[in-house]
């Protein structure tokens, strides 16, 4: 069967910042007619590519090609203008607004420079009649919910007679039945002809709507392939893009966990997580692997106490504790560096040192404050041991590079000596010789005794660190698997890819608690 | 789903805190009626407006920036700038009043466009920037004069003397009717062209109006001109009231204006509200005023604790509302 | 200090502008007290010094108090009150500084507790306040004589008046509890990045509730200068406006508006400044109307020379010369 002309073609993309190549040589092709699917971790480089594309950035190198006709957008209007519209995971609509407003707003009809109204709800309904929803188009948008606010953010874009709808992880808020809803959607604007591209960590998702695909890894193309001929295993591996290097594992001996420090049974957060169950034991380093969005950062802050737990239990040391704020976590002895340092970690204004014995300072309260020479004797043994560079305490955070200001981030942490320590991708965004130290420095902290949930998107490094390894797939935790000798990259990339189902020989089988508690109610009224 | 149920109608939640103070204004009344003899009057409806048409005025501008998320501290003093401008070139040049107006009013509108682009180039908070413009128009005022200048022109006089009457020994002031207009004309620029629409777009989300291709920034800008134009205007008919203009006129009236926002149920965060709630805040802090006074034995001051409390409860609404809303 | 040098250089030249002036910086020891215009401008400077120190604290959390002329009118007048019915100074004084710390509370709850936007929550006591003042006076202007009274606005110790003497007192105390004791950092970590400071167990509540009670404290004592100098309290018009004055003193002293690191030196500069402005324009003839003119320049230029986006336009065809990428730089750090 031939194959119909691309309406859209971009070739050999490169996009630089200071210090990263983001996009490098990447092409990309859209069919009129099909869904395709844009792959890639944290950092391949799938959201520059997009915004090269929607005119947020120019493009450093490489051509765009619109019907034939090479383009090149200096702004999301002019995309939207050029056919190309996108709809982002945060609905970029005003909710205050009616939904007819939402979908006509900057071209309403207008009859002597007055809005008709009449005419633009006619409109309106007519457009979302296309997507086969009926709704009350003259309430406000903020009466509906997400996913059908999503909904009318695609009509008004498809009003722009748009051969091109980027979807950028539209799903990662949504439930089941709402996913549904969307795919419907998504089938009839690909019967019409428009050409979608379509992003979204959910693998079932993938393989239920999409045609074709492109994976990207590290701003480089890894291919383009027709989904149903690429199975999940390959995908997650082009993904990752799997080592053939032998791996050293940093730990010793086998050592055997008796001593249960955290026990979460059933702990679950609508809409985050769904319920799990794990154990973390003392001097243990578990290890949780998954894809972005996956419910890593849910697990993580749950037991951090930085969002409320929906469901289940937990219990600390044996007693049943309930993690109401980070700062009760903190008084079990529970220490979490966030994922994203700068929004959840840092506080930019502050000096190296005031960020290192914040934590701590905050345990003392205001009242008692931590005397400068501990403070000086504390930041500098760690400064000093974590090799932060440059050495100077009294420098802005701010200023440091990613690497450093990670490590200050993990010395606050270490400092109040935990006995549970949650690293969130602790080793994202720093250079090789700052990531070993870090991965060097889990083996001792766990050798002295205290229990640390490591984080990675990369399974070499969860592999490499971890006792055991919490895969997750689409917000569950699927498999607990004991790191022995038989589990290797290849068994996790098959576990994170087929949800543990197949899986039942090589782990513990489905760790997940209350089976299946299905997200349900939660819309608003 | 997007109704509350009242009684037996359901009326759409957007419009509950008009509503709401709707009621009140109606409570007041009759509970003023009940009180106080000569109460319960047509009159004393139509004299709140008489009293307080420039404030309505001003009001309406006021809610344009609200409404855009924005807030303007200085058409107090932009109100006195503009008694003063036009009393002191009546009496001193003595300029003719068709002269004088149209001029308070461009200047009035400059000052709201200045700072409008200042708030939008630079990226200034709102509050520092009205902030300057506020001091910036008080001592504007000071340097034409300090003290009161009274003004005899008969165009002023005639404005500020003539009763329109209406029906059964009803009547209203010229202002009234100028407010009016303005009122009309402000709904009909919010509701039926796309500026008013972008103006609820803003204040509901700046990013979003932004990625909708909406102009924000020129949007923005606006707002603080029609600012500006309304405190000029509300200058002009202040000065039909006072007959005189004076540096210390006004004096706090950002304050009246933004409480008769609130209390009319515009969210200070912008992106909701109608110009009819303004109209009835106004009315609600004329009649505090009415009821104190028919009241005699309470004093002046607890017109402002009680615009206070009624702010408390009106913000307290909205935070609940809003967070209802959100989940 | 950097951050210093400009608020700095500014007062230094206001100074310089009196160098003609006669006896401006003559300072005389008469009756054993200190006279002289510079004292003049630390004396009359000292409730703005007081109510900015205290803004300070509020606006590193993020926030903003509106409140603070109110809370100066209402302390005057409820001291006031207590000492024309025969109380104590001493229990006017308390009651006066209580309510002050109640008012101040009750603020902080709004912001900390119910969550309304601090510029909203404040506005509130703004508004009712004066009218809470004038319900204390009663609408009237109460005149008291009370040598005891008269000193905390009016009086000397140790040659100096005594005025200044709070000033430092309160400025020792600030400077003790922020820099000595940790709540500055902690207060600066909640303006910084709130989230941040909640992920590492600061209880943001508490601190946000105590700077407001501490702000209105601030005030409170300025209530009682400003209605000693003078012997009377006025609801109506003590303190008027010098919430305005007083965000901008701590804004021109070097703090931002969006909260983080504070200075109170830089806000003792602002105030300085602002004081310096009014004395200084009374001292070169020119008419003391055009005080609110110079304001409004000073807080444009201010803000301007505070705002990236005005950085970024003013100097930009310079940059562009020298960094072509520098614009776009930028743009990254932000979004990645």
């Amino acid at each position: 069967m031939a194959l119909p002309a691309p309406v859209l073609t971009m070739s050999g993309i490169g996009k630089q910042f200071p210090g990263v190549k983001a996009l490098d040589g990447v092409d990309l092709r859209l069919l009129p007619g099909e869904v395709h699917a844009l792959m890639g971790e944290n950092g391949a480089g799938k959201s520059t590519l997009i915004k090269v594309l929607t005119g947020v950035y120019p493009a450093d190198a490489g051509t765009i090609e619109l019907d034939g006709r090479a383009v090149a957008f200096g702004t999301p209007l002019e995309a939207q203008q050029g056919g190309i519209s996108t709809v982002y995971q945060e609905v970029n609509l005003c909710t205050n607004l009616s939904v007819a407003e939402n979908v006509c707003i900057g071209r309403e009809p207008r009859r002597r420079g007055r809005i008709d109204w009449k005419r633009m709800r006619a409109r309106a309904a007519e457009l979302l009649s296309r997507l086969e929803l009926s709704l009350d188009v003259s309430a406000p948008l903020s009466s509906y919910s997400l996913a059908i606010q999503q909904m009318v953010a695609i009509a008004r874009a498809i009003d722009i007679d748009a051969r091109v709808l980027i979807l950028d992880e539209p799903t990662s808020s949504l439930d089941a039945d709402e996913v549904e809803q969307l795919f419907r959607v998504m089938r009839r604007l690909k019967e019409e002809g428009i050409a979608i591209l379509f992003v979204s960590h959910f693998l079932d998702q993938i393989y239920e709507i999409s045609d074709r695909m492109t994976i990207l890894r590290n701003g480089r193309l890894v291919g383009e392939f027709l989904t149903r001929e690429l199975p999940q295993v390959e995908l997650v591996a082009k993904m990752i893009g799997q080592e053939l290097a032998a791996l050293e594992r940093l730990h010793g001996e086998a050592k055997v966990f008796d001593r249960p420090l955290v026990e979460a049974r059933g702990l679950g957060r609508q809409g985050a997580i769904e319920p799990f169950t794990l154990t973390i034991h003392e001097g243990e380093v578990v290890g949780l692997a998954g894809l972005l969005g996956s419910g890593r950062t849910e697990i993580a802050r749950l037991l951090f106490g930085a969002d409320h737990a929906g469901a289940g239990e937990l219990a600390i040391g044996g007693t049943p504790a309930s993690l109401r704020t980070p700062r009760t976590a903190m008084t079990h002895r529970i220490a979490f560096c966030s994922e994203n340092r700068k929004t959840d970690g840092l506080i930019p204004d502050l000096t190296v040192r005031e960020n290192i014995i914040l934590a701590l300072q905050a345990t003392r309260g205001w009242t008692r404050p931590v005397p400068r020479e501990q403070q000086d004797e504390l930041v500098g043994r760690y400064v000093k041991a974590l090799k932060i560079n440059p050495p100077n305490p009294e420098l802005l955070v701010g200023n440091l590079s990613g690497g450093n200001q990670q490590k200050v981030v993990l010395a606050r942490w270490l400092i109040l000596e935990p006995r549970l320590l949650i690293l969130d991708e602790p080793t994202r965004g720093i250079d090789v010789g700052a990531k070993t130290e870090i991965q060097r420095l889990v083996v001792e902290l766990s050798d002295g005794g205290m229990a640390v949930l490591f984080i990675s998107a990369e399974l070499e490094e969860v592999l490499r660190l971890s006792h055991k390894v919490g895969v997750l797939r689409d917000r569950r935790l699927v498999a607990e698997l004991p790191n022995d000798d038989r589990l290797t990259t290849d068994v996790l990339l098959e576990t994170i890819a087929s949800g543990g189902a197949s899986n039942g020989a090589a782990g513990n089988g489905a760790a997940s608690g209350a089976d299946d508690v299905m997200a349900n109610g939660g819309r608003d009224s | 789903m997007t109704t509350m149920t009242l009684g037996r109608t359901g009326v759409p939640t957007k419009y509950l805190p008009v509503l709401v103070t709707g009621c009140l204004l109606v409570a007041m009344f009759v509970v003023g009626g009940i009180r106080y003899e000569g109460f319960a009057s047509g009159q004393v409806i139509l004299n709140v407006f008489i009293d307080n048409a420039f404030l309505l005025v001003v009001a309406v501008g006021m809610t344009f920036v609200i409404l855009t998320g924005g807030i303007d501290l200085s058409v107090g003093s932009v109100v006195a700038l503009s008694t003063m401008i036009s009393a002191s070139l009546m009496a001193g040049p003595g300029w003719p009043p068709y002269l004088v107006i149209p001029l308070v009013l461009v200047i009035g509108s400059g000052l709201g466009l200045v700072m409008g682009y200042i708030v939008h180039a630079f990226d200034i908070q709102p509050f520092v920037v009205t902030l300057a413009g506020m001091f910036l128009a008080r001592g504007l005022c000071y340097t034409i004069g300090t003290d009161s200048i009274p003004i005899e022109d008969p165009t002023f006089t005639a404005f500020a003397q003539d009763r329109i009457d209406l029906f059964a020994d009803l009547w209203i002031s010229p202002s009234v009717l100028i407010a009016a207009l303005v009122v009309l004309g402000a709904v009909y620029v919010l509701h039926y062209t796309r500026l008013g629409r972008s103006i609820y777009a803003t204040g509901g989300s700046e990013q979003s109006a932004l990625l909708m291709g909406l102009p924000v920034g020129r949007t923005k800008i606006t707002v603080y001109t029609i600012s500006g134009f309304c405190s000029a205007l509300g200058g002009v008919l202040l000065s039909f009231y006072m007959l005189s203009g004076y540096g210390l006129h006004a004096v706090g009236m950002e304050l009246d204006a933004i409480a008769a926002v609130v209390i009319g149920g515009t969210l200070l965060t912008g992106g909701s509200g109608f110009l009819l709630g303004t109209v009835l805040g106004v009315l609600v802090l004329g009649l505090i005023q009415t009821i104190i006074s028919f009241e005699g034995t309470l004093s002046s001051w607890w017109t402002k604790i009680f615009i206070g409390l009624l702010l408390f409860v009106f913000i307290l609404l909205q935070r609940v509302f809003s967070a209802r809303s959100r989940r | 200090m950097r951050r210093l040098l400009w608020p700095a250089v500014v007062l230094a030249l206001l100074l310089l502008v009196n160098v003609f002036t006669p006896n401006f910086f003559s300072i005389q020891v008469r009756d054993g007290h200190l006279y002289g215009t510079l004292i003049d401008i630390l004396r009359f400077g000292a409730p703005l010094i007081l109510v900015s120190l205290g803004m300070t604290l509020v606006i590193a959390t993020g926030g903003i108090d509106l409140s603070v002329g109110s809370v100066v009118a209402i302390s005057g007048a409820l001291a006031c009150l207590q000492i024309s019915e025969d109380a104590g100074v001493f229990t006017a004084v308390v009651l006066a500084l209580g309510l002050s710390l109640l008012l101040g509370a009750w603020n902080g709850f709004l912001v900390a507790g119910i969550g309304i936007q601090p510029i909203i929550a404040t506005l509130i006591l703004m508004v009712a306040g004066r009218g809470l003042a004038q319900l204390i006076t009663d609408g009237q202007i109460i005149t008291i004589n009370s040598p005891a009274y008269k000193v905390i606005g009016g009086g000397y110790w140790l040659t100096l008046p005594f005025g200044i003497l709070i000033v430092i007192g309160v400025l020792a105390i600030t400077a003790f509890l922020t820099r000595q004791l940790a709540l500055g950092m902690l207060i600066e970590s909640v303006g910084g990045n709130a989230e941040a400071s909640r992920l590492a167990g600061i209880r943001a509540r508490g601190i946000i509730i105590m700077v407001y009670a501490f702000a209105a404290l601030c005030a409170g004592v300025a209530g009682l200068m400003i209605s000693s100098n003078v012997s009377s309290a006025d609801g109506n018009n003590a303190g008027l406006w010098i919430e305005l004055d007083a965000i901008l003193a701590v804004v021109i002293g070097g703090t931002a508006l969006s909260g983080g690191r504070f200075s109170l030196g830089g806000t003792v500069l602002g105030a300085l400044i602002i004081q310096t402005l009014t004395t200084t324009i009374y001292s070169i003839g020119v008419p003391p109307e055009t005080t609110l003119l110079f304001k409004a320049l000073v807080v444009t230029a201010v803000c301007l020379i505070q705002s990236p986006s005005f950085r970024a336009k003013a100097f930009r065809r310079r940059r562009r010369a020298v960094l072509p990428g520098a614009a776009s730089e930028e743009r990254v750090r932000v979004t990645t």
